[in-house]
């Protein structure tokens, strides 16, 4: 004897749980499977932007589908607020790229312009440095300018985990805490999840499983390789508003906090590295000089989900119907269309046209040449 | 609320707490002359204005933070008294001191 469901997530990090923040709006009985102890560490690690610009450079559909998220997360911070009580702090006022050389700036809005040929709607511009100070004082000598992008934003990623927890919760949501997942066994009419603690049935399942999602989708026939992407993020102690605007390495929390990243290391560890910690902390002084006298609270590292070109995974089984698999390195910004847009579909059974450019046959020329 | 023991025999050093001057001892933290000066509290939090004084006072909590020589947020529990510093306790957020020209 099972639990039966109608659709079982596996993986109750930001990604897990913004689908099934959408699907359990939608009525199906549900049940969240989350991985065991210190899981969910790109949820916990990560910086909390919610970045539309650059994003998608080779992959329109990337950059379509981020800058639809943006623009349906003030639903979402909405519903949360609604549905829990809770602020995730969510500001979109814009964000900024800083560029720190002549040849970066020309390079930046080379990018931004190859975009915008491609079809980017993205609200891009590309700021000189005074321009840019008078949307951000203080900044280094050394900023020549950088783009700004007024579908950017940041919010408070732990208070997003937690208060997509409680939204689950309320509604009734099954949660199957501390759980790895063994083996997926398709069945006549749906599948069976089995974990050290019992199985689960389900009638559709969604591998939103983050790193472990390599291991689970050739279960349902699927090649997901994902590989850790390491980033060090170092946390500041409180101030007085310094940054109006998040940058995409630099912002200022809603409590004063001022949190300098980002790393994109290709490693799979998460031990704390101080020559990385001092480039990053040496970068965020050049581009703001005030954050020299700020003191280090803590610093910690963390693992980004990347597929092998960067852009998200969302694929249905080729021969088991109802069961799918989504990765991608964006949960925060991604969860509003993880959301709304993502989990309609998967408990209709059939992922959107618009997500056809992200399955997994564009992996198999990356298989071959390994 | 705190007092020093009656055989504490180290010499005097002057500082300025909040602009005032205040004698304090050879090997006081700046967190200890702040409570012998009489004061449980050196900060208001920057989120909810809530009083903190030193609660742990090994370097832990982060509660004992005030502007030391125009540093702020410096732990007061870990840094020692030196002659003529400026002790500064805080309200709110501090805002970091735009560097001077020329770093």
């Amino acid at each position: 004897m099972s639990d039966r469901y109608d659709v079982a997530v596996v993986g109750g990090g930001l990604v897990g749980a913004s689908i099934a923040f959408g699907l359990r709006a939608l009525g199906p009985r549900l049940v969240v499977i989350d991985g065991a102890g210190a899981a969910r560490p790109a949820s916990r690690a990560n910086f909390g932007l919610v970045w539309v610009q650059g994003k998608g450079e080779d992959a329109p559909a990337y950059a379509a589908w981020t800058l639809a998220a943006a623009r349906a997360w003030p639903r979402l911070a909405a519903e949360l607020r609604q549905a829990t009580g809770q602020d995730v702090a969510m500001r979109q006022a814009g964000g900024v790229h800083v560029c720190l050389s002549r040849e970066a700036f020309d390079a930046r809005a080379a990018l931004v312009e190859r975009m915008r040929a491609r079809g980017d709607e993205a609200r891009v511009e590309m700021l000189d440095r005074e321009a840019l100070l008078a949307r951000v004082p203080g900044l280094g000598a050394d900023v020549v300018g950088g783009s700004f992008c007024a579908d950017d934003g940041d919010c408070n990623p732990l208070r997003l985990l937690r208060a997509l927890d409680a939204a689950l919760a309320a509604a009734g949501v099954a949660r199957r805490g501390s759980t790895r997942v063994e083996a997926i066994e398709p069945m006549a009419d749906g599948f069976r999840v089995v974990t050290a603690s019992g199985a689960i049935e389900a009638v559709r399942v969604v591998l939103a499983a983050g790193l472990d999602t390599a291991r689970l989708a050739p279960m349902i026939d699927l090649d997901v390789p994902v590989r850790a992407n390491k980033g060090h993020v170092i946390a500041l102690g409180r101030v007085a508003p310094l940054l109006p605007l998040p940058l995409s390495t630099l912002r200022q929390t809603d409590e004063g906090a001022v949190l300098v990243g980002d790393s994109w290391e290709d490693r799979a560890d998460d031990a704390v590295d101080s020559a990385v910690l001092g480039a990053i902390a040496r970068r965020a002084i050049r581009i703001v000089p005030a954050l020299a006298a700020a003191r280090v609270v803590r610093a910690w590292a963390g693992s980004r989900v990347l597929t092998p070109d960067g852009v998200p995974v969302y694929a249905a089984s080729p021969v088991h119907p109802g069961a799918f698999a989504v990765a991608c390195h964006s949960g925060v910004t991604l969860a509003a269309v993880h959301a709304f847009t993502l989990a309609p579909a998967l408990l209709e059974g059939q992922l959107p046209a618009t997500l056809a450019p992200f399955g997994t046959a564009r992996f198999a020329n990356v298989r071959a040449a390994a | 609320m705190y007092a020093r023991l009656p055989d504490a025999r180290s010499e005097t050093i002057a500082v300025a707490i909040d602009g005032e001057p205040f004698e304090a001892r050879a090997g006081d933290t700046v967190a200890a002359a702040l409570l012998a000066s009489g004061r449980a509290a050196m900060r208001s939090t920057p989120v909810s204005g809530a009083p903190r004084g030193p609660f742990c006072m090994m370097g832990v909590c982060y509660d004992c933070l005030v502007t030391i020589d125009d540093a702020p947020n410096q732990q007061a529990c870990l840094v020692l008294v030196a002659p003529g510093m400026r002790i500064r306790t805080q309200s709110g957020p501090v805002a970091l001191a735009p560097p001077a020209e020329g770093v």
